[in-house]
């Protein structure tokens, strides 16, 4: 745009004149920017300004200029998520309204609630049990048909909304003790028991123990709470120790550790933290991963 | 002596002129001929196809559309009369499109741009709107003498007249395109009271805007500059195809009508061009054929009509510009006879090819399956072991309903040893047999479990292969999928 008219110079080759600038004989030609896009970059310019005092965007030493129209992304998301929840509002008032046992039963409440559980599921519990619910040492796994506190629809639902050993009123209770460190059997009697417990599952047995008195040993201690048939109970938690899916390991070692040390894993509860339908549809996919009752 | 050929020798003394050359109004002449009438033809039915068939009905039973061509875009289905394609069945689009490609190359082959002269769009609209223009403005020498004049009331009122009519063509051609996306009666309705979608106005507002610019204003700048296809067509053609040709062997000399026949009383040869030039006239892209076969050339065969209609008027045989290609123009100048040849290898590999990628595509549409199922393997756990020993794995199995009602069917599993089969959410009416119901037109997704009973350790290898069949109870007929089982 510099307007050198004082200088003007012709260059023969180009016809434009020059800007008078010259360095080690070499001369600038003056081609002035086009029009428009100087226009353009003064329009966008202006309309930056327009940006910054429209939208939330000048730092502060306490935070920011929030804009003209009090505009943010957040509210601008709450927006959207109350749209979807109209958008979502029927099929969810139809799940929350449904019997527990009804939906499996109906194809659209099935696949709402699988679809719905699946997120949540991915969302509050696949830290623990695994993004398929397969669970991990400590953690049950969802998917087989072993349920420490009952595998129906009702008992899988209650387990969610209050958790076990969560410290809520309403939580599953019960505890494994810890038999050795609290001097309540000696090792050796934890090692038969051990072996007992593990021949109860048709594992073998450490050689020459004393299989009798194990079973001694099994109905004064632990009776009491897996049963004198060691089916366990899901009133207290206690698992089935016939079968074949072990919680902590089968090993020797492994359930030494658990009659010495005790065990106790806490499940949150989940009722403060999501709504009733929304734990109604886990509840579901828990139940469709395939173990429910 | 020669002197060496140098380098600077092979560069054109001039200093090339512009790359770009400012854009020169054209003012097509109206002519008849037969030709003419083909391309009036063609038009009708182009455009009479674009814009009604979105009007055509077809019955496909209750509840389904009964559109004869919709692509539903909202239920991801596409329908042409009696066939129904679901997304994943895209690949007919992508034969239809092969065979289109081949079929342009065997009319290159055959008959050189017959598309471009007679089928391509950006001909067809050009042509309408240079029907409206002739209508409204009149003929060439009028057009030309108006835009000379320069403005006048009744000039502007000409103007209005004539870009409305385009605007209402343009317009037109956009809502004939929205209407292959909806019912067309529902969505007609939805536009006129502005009940319509936003995104069918702003179809019809691109639609309107570009039919408006390429066919009234960009014209034989489209072809001459936007479309690969020239580029492309002289790449494949060969000396066989039939062009529109002027024959030099005929023509040249060109002398006026005067000398020509003092010429021949002489007993002189002359040619029977007499350079009136009416096939320049007529060209809608203002090229001289008489040039030889070039780009800018559509081969629409109106400089064949003008051409004709001159030499019938001097009592010349006519076809002095025809579809003709050079070997001809050659074997006449050698006194041979004219051949043409359309069977060469080209053209019969191109037939082959669409033939044979029709019957392809035929053969795949007429059996493809109403009843299908696609299998998901559970990743996480792969396979679970229950209380009792015995092994699960589970599945997620989506079944495909295509059909237009619905229908029970029966899910089995062959492979593992002692395999029972649970499907979340089924009825079973025989045990171990799920029956689900599979809703018409639809996706079914389930979950479904496969136990494999206690067995011994080694009765099972690490993976088995499992199939499921699921069968239609009343149609009886089948579909399958195959997956593995593994051990945990």
């Amino acid at each position: 745009m510099a307007d050198h008219a004082h200088h003007a110079e012709i260059d023969k080759v180009t016809g434009t004149s020059t800007t008078g600038h010259e360095w080690d004989g070499i001369k600038e030609l003056n081609t002035p920017l086009p029009r428009w896009w100087i226009w353009t970059f003064y329009a966008c310019i202006v309309w930056s300004l327009g940006y910054f005092l429209v939208y939330p965007a000048w730092p502060l030493v306490n935070g920011y200029t929030t804009g003209f129209f009090n505009y943010s992304s957040r509210a601008e998301l709450a927006v959207d998520l109350a749209k979807l929840d109209v958008v979502r509002g029927d099929k969810m008032a139809a799940l929350a309204a449904a019997p527990l046992g009804d939906i499996e039963k109906n194809p659209a409440l099935l696949a709402l609630a699988r679809a719905k559980g699946k997120v949540v599921f991915g969302d509050n519990c696949a830290a623990c049990h695994g993004s398929g619910g397969a669970g991990a040492k400590g953690y049950p796994n969802l998917n087989d048909d072993d349920w420490l506190w009952g595998g129906t629809l009702e008992q899988i639902e209650k387990t969610i909304l209050y958790g076990a050993r969560s410290g809520h009123d309403d939580a599953h209770l019960g505890n494994m003790p810890s038999f050795g460190k609290d001097g309540l059997l000696t090792k050796d009697q934890i090692i038969t028991v051990a072996n007992y417990v593990r021949s109860l599952s048709g594992l073998s047995t450490r050689p020459g123990t004393d299989l009798a008195a194990g079973k001694q040993i099994f109905a004064e201690n632990c009776s009491s709470c897996h049963g004198d048939e060691a089916k366990g109970n899901t009133e207290l938690g206690a698992p089935n120790l016939t079968d074949r899916i072990w919680l902590y390991g089968s090993d020797e070692a492994t359930l030494i550790d658990t009659l010495t040390n005790g065990r106790g894993g806490v499940m949150p509860a989940w009722n403060e933290r999501l709504d009733p339908a929304t734990i109604k549809a886990m509840a579901v996919y828990v139940h469709s991963l395939g173990g429910g009752k | 002596m020669n002197k060496p050929l140098r380098d600077t020798d092979l560069v054109p003394d001039d200093d090339g002129g512009p790359l770009y050359a400012a854009g020169r109004k054209i003012y097509p002449q109206r002519v008849s001929g037969s030709f003419r009438r083909i391309k009036w033809i063609l038009m009708a039915v182009c455009l009479g196809i674009y814009y009604f068939l979105p009007f055509v009905r077809w019955n496909r039973g209750l509840g389904a559309p009964d559109q004869a061509v919709l692509i539903d875009l909202a239920n991801n289905r596409f329908y042409f009369f009696f066939i129904e394609l679901w997304p994943q069945e895209i690949y007919y689009f992508t034969g239809l499109l092969i065979v289109a490609a081949i079929t342009l190359f065997l009319m290159n082959a055959l008959g050189g741009r017959v598309w471009c002269g007679y089928l391509c769009p950006q001909t067809v609209w050009t042509d309408l709107f240079f029907a409206v223009e002739r209508l409204i403005e009149g003929d060439r020498r009028e057009r030309m003498r108006k835009a000379a004049e320069g403005w006048s009331l009744q000039r502007g009122a000409e103007l209005v007249l004539k870009h409305s009519i385009w605007l209402m063509i343009a317009w037109w051609t956009g809502g004939a395109w929205v209407l292959y996306f909806a019912d067309a009666p529902t969505l007609i309705k939805e536009l006129v009271t502005f009940q319509a979608p936003m995104v069918a106005y702003i179809w019809i507002g691109i639609l309107t805007f570009t039919t408006y610019t390429l066919a009234g204003f960009m014209r034989e700048q489209v072809c001459v500059y936007m479309c690969p296809w020239p580029r492309i067509q002289a790449a494949l053609t060969d000396e066989w195809a039939l062009n529109v040709t002027y024959k030099y062997d005929r023509g040249e000399t060109r002398t006026s009508l005067k000398k020509a026949a003092q010429a021949r009383a002489l007993g002189e040869q002359v040619g029977d061009c007499v350079d009136c030039n009416q096939c320049v006239a007529v060209c809608p892209t203002g090229i001289d054929i008489r040039n030889g076969p070039q780009l800018d050339c559509i081969q629409c065969g109106l400089c064949i009509d003008a051409c004709d209609n001159v030499m019938t008027k001097i009592g010349r045989p006519t076809r002095l510009i025809g579809y003709d290609n050079d070997i001809n123009i050659h074997r006449r100048m050698e006194g041979k006879p004219e051949v043409f040849k359309p069977l060469r290898a080209r053209t019969v590999v191109y037939s082959a090819l669409i033939a044979g990628i029709g019957a392809i595509m035929l053969y795949a549409l007429l059996n493809r399956s109403l009843l299908d199922l696609n299998v998901l393997h559970d990743r996480n756990p792969v396979a679970v072991r229950l209380s009792d020993g015995s092994i699960r794995n589970g599945y997620t199995i989506r079944f495909l309903n295509k059909r237009g009602f619905d229908r029970v069917v029966a899910v089995d599993v062959d492979g593992p040893p002692n395999a029972v089969i649970h499907v979340v959410g089924a009825d079973s009416i025989t045990p171990d047999r799920p029956m689900i119901i599979l809703a018409r037109d639809a996706t079914t997704e389930l979950r479904v479990l496969v136990d494999s009973r206690p067995y011994s350790e080694d009765e099972l290898a690490p993976s088995t292969p499992v199939k499921f069949h699921v069968t239609d109870i009343g149609l009886g007929e089948v579909a399958s999928a195959k997956d593995v089982f593994v051990k945990p």
